[in-house]
């Protein structure tokens, strides 16, 4: 697999300036926020039909960059896969949208809109799509609280019980 | 409490056509709770008489935050939510958590782990495949068929109930092999599967598979191109029904799958008739690799022996030391992944599972993403809808095969 | 209900007509198709042949609200979902009842974060709690008797609400 790789890292690390790593038998190429709509448009001419997965990871507290956003591709002609890390900063975070060349990405950018906060320019309809829509925050960012609900042990019972909202009728 | 959103048509002028604003089309509530949308899916209709002009989904209502949940929990105890993400196809969710555990901290898993693991994930696959038969058929007003499929489904739900304790979430894979060795009533029972199962099959292909009302209700509707199932990100049965022969366990294999003779059913016209075809094959394909892993089961241990991962057997702790630490360990802090990032998929029921793993070093994972395969082949159906009738749209979900724990997560 | 209305807290003379009530109610009562996630494969289990809930009286799951009088909640319920719940709810006639089904309905189950609602019986009132994740079609059904019996122990003046 690697071998047939080799020749398209390196035609990436060139044009778009990117550095590639792998571990675990999996190469990723960390390449700039401005460039990632030319490469995934060459990525496609290239014969990686198939965006499998499109996400974010958050580095907070961290600032710069904040988030990371990760398009996983797989070649299903050539049986090849292949990974690009974008990173994005933390103040007015935003990239540009793939929607046009992979229609998978319409829904999982809307996603990131959703859970990370990340806009992305000239998306037909930003818009929640798993949080109802007049939410606010974004999940998935690490300084969002997990929304625990302290378990009720013997000592707490009654002061949660008073506590918690119970339907009357 | 909030009230239900209110959406009117200023808010999706940009989705729906000119005629909804002048009032000429109905725009119709398909709501989360109905009886065909198998789960709580909201699906915004745009009804022309009869005619879907266009069908936006709304999706978010089984919404359940397992990714950040997981990133509070050791990667011991965040395997027991990833069963309930795609419930139909519970132990598969767990071999990719497993896989993607194991490569992260590269463990190695013994062969006969892997080919037990191989027979609970084809019985899986066989299960789901089921469900899905009975509910599109109860769709298709053919209620009988629901009780057939859910009447074999109780035999595998026994099998892993053997094995496991447990009907469906099982958290029997974990990472490093399996829990517990399988019973030695595991073999007689599969076997009576295996005897009785295929015949079956074929009574689900009388009643339905030249049945002129199937073929009325489903030949030629909701095609899909090769080209557009990939661009939409739609894998599993929808793609190989479309014609595209990409199947994750030929092609990127995983578990020992290369061991096994199986073919990979595909065909070329991408609508529900087609779809329906490539599932109930895969049916009999399914029972075929279960035979094969069966007679083929290699004698040995269940789990690694790396017990910095793997806990060690309860019967070493009371006589080694180094058990007993690393029980101590393991059970307090949990074991801490080296820093880095990888991506494992499976083939699910419905399509490439991938979990995006990544770790910083500690006892939890820092980020977890489960590419779940319900979620892009939604998104291809409203291109699919367009100008079908309301009768056909049910027929059309059906045959997606969502499952909305996978969809939302 | 008219009758009972009428008749009211009367003692002895209107036992027997409780009970006839309430005999009638237990044994064709249908639920509301409310699955939500892995509980409602469970439920459907229990629907179908094997562990049959038609001998107990539920011969068809009603999608619709207004003919139906139980509503089992399988599932988890998640902030999004619990308005339109409480709505459907709220949709069906007089005299109802709800049974929270599986461990994310009772308390949240699993899941302790911010998107599942810590049990149902925060937007609606639940009479009976069936525990498990997935609850076995056996525990549902002890759950639906439990019901029963807990119909068939009521009283008239209890009814009205």
């Amino acid at each position: 697999m690697e071998d047939k790789l080799q020749p398209i890292i390196g035609k990436l690390e060139k044009e778009f300036g990117g550095t590639a790593c792998e571990y675990r038998g999996e190469v990723s190429l960390t390449i700039p926020a401005e460039k990632i709509v030319a490469a995934c448009q060459q990525l496609h001419d290239l014969g990686f039909e198939l965006l499998s997965a499109l996400t974010a990871v958050d580095y907070w507290p961290q600032e710069a960059p904040r988030f990371h956003v990760i398009y996983q591709f797989t070649s299903v002609t050539s049986n090849l896969v292949l990974t690009l890390r974008v990173p994005v900063p933390g103040i007015n975070p935003s990239l540009p949208t793939v929607s046009h060349i992979y229609r998978s990405a319409n829904w999982r950018e809307r996603e990131l809109w959703d859970m990370f906060g990340i806009k992305f320019q000239g998306h037909p309809d930003l818009r929640r799509i798993l949080m109802p829509a007049d939410w606010e925050g974004h999940p998935l960012r690490k300084d969002y609280p997990l929304g625990y609900e302290e378990p009720q042990f013997t000592f707490n019972f009654e002061e949660i019980n008073q506590r918690k909202p119970y339907a009357k009728e | 409490m909030p009230d239900i959103q209110e959406i009117t048509v200023d808010d999706l002028k940009h989705l729906v056509s000119e005629r909804a604003i002048q009032g000429e089309t109905v725009l119709l509530n398909m709501g989360p709770q109905h009886p065909s949308t198998h789960g709580v899916l909201r699906l915004l209709l745009e009804l022309d008489g009869e005619i879907v002009v266009s069908c936006v989904p709304d999706i978010g209502f089984l919404h359940t935050g397992i990714e950040k949940n997981m990133e509070a929990k050791t990667y011991q105890k965040a395997e027991v939510m990833s069963d309930r993400l795609d419930y139909m196809n519970t132990v598969g969710n767990n071999l990719a958590y497993s896989m993607a555990v194991e490569k992260l901290v590269d463990l190695d898993v013994p062969p006969r782990a892997q080919a037990i693991r191989v027979i609970l994930a084809e019985l899986t696959r066989f299960q789901s495949h089921l469900v899905w038969l009975g509910t599109s058929a109860l769709d298709l007003a053919a209620m009988s068929m629901f009780l057939y499929c859910f009447r074999e489904r109780e035999y595998i739900l026994d099998v892993l109930e053997m094995c496991s304790g447990q009907r469906m979430m099982t958290t029997y894979i974990r990472p490093g092999g399996l829990w517990r060795d399988v019973p030695v009533e595991f073999e007689a029972a599969v076997r009576n599967i295996l005897k009785t199962f295929p015949k079956r099959v074929d009574e689900y292909e009388a009643l339905l598979t030249r049945n002129p009302l199937m073929l009325d209700r489903t030949y030629g509707i909701g095609k899909l191109t090769g080209e557009e199932c990939l661009n939409f990100g739609v894998t599993g049965p929808m793609l190989r029904a479309s014609g595209v022969k990409w199947d994750l366990r030929k092609n990127r294999p995983y578990s020992g799958y290369e061991q096994y003779e199986f073919e990979i059913p595909t065909r070329t016209e991408g609508d529900v008739y087609a779809r329906y075809l490539v599932r109930l094959e895969e049916m009999r394909q399914a029972l075929r690799i279960v035979e094969q892993a069966l007679d083929k089961l290699p004698m040995g241990a269940v789990r690694s022996n790396n017990h910095k991962y793997v806990p060690p057997p309860r019967s070493e702790i009371g006589v080694s030391m180094e058990a007993l630490i690393h029980h101590f360990k393991l059970w307090t802090e949990g074991f801490n992944a080296p820093q880095g990032s990888i991506y494992t998929a499976i083939e699910s029921p419905r399509g490439e599972l991938g979990v995006y793993l990544e770790s910083d070093g500690g006892p939890k994972p820092y980020r977890i993403h489960w590419r779940t395969p319900s979620f892009d082949n939604l998104s291809s159906l409203p291109l699919m809808s367009k100008g079908v009738l309301v009768a056909d749209l049910v027929a059309i979900i059906g045959s997606v095969d969502i499952v909305l724990g996978d969809v939302d997560r | 209900m008219g009758v009972e209305q009428k008749l009211g807290n009367m003692g002895i003379a209107t036992t027997t007509l409780e009970q006839a009530v309430a005999w009638s109610r237990t044994n064709a009562m249908w639920p509301m198709l409310f699955g939500l996630a892995c509980c409602a494969i469970e439920m459907m289990s229990a629907q179908a042949a094997h562990y049959d809930m038609s001998r107990f009286g539920m011969e068809l799951m009603r999608p619709s609200p207004r003919q139906s009088d139980l509503m089992i909640v399988a599932g988890r319920v998640s902030r999004k979902m619990a308005p339109v719940l409480r709505r459907l709810y709220d949709q069906m006639p007089e005299p109802k009842w709800v049974i929270s089904m599986g461990d994310c309905a009772s308390c949240g189950g699993v899941f302790n974060n911010y998107a599942i609602m810590q049990g149902v019986d925060e937007v609606v009132p639940v009479d009976v709690y069936v525990a498990g994740c997935p609850p076995r079609p056996e525990a549902l059904i002890h759950g639906v008797l439990t019901l029963y019996e807990k119909v068939r122990g009521m009283k008239f003046a209890e009814i009205k609400k």
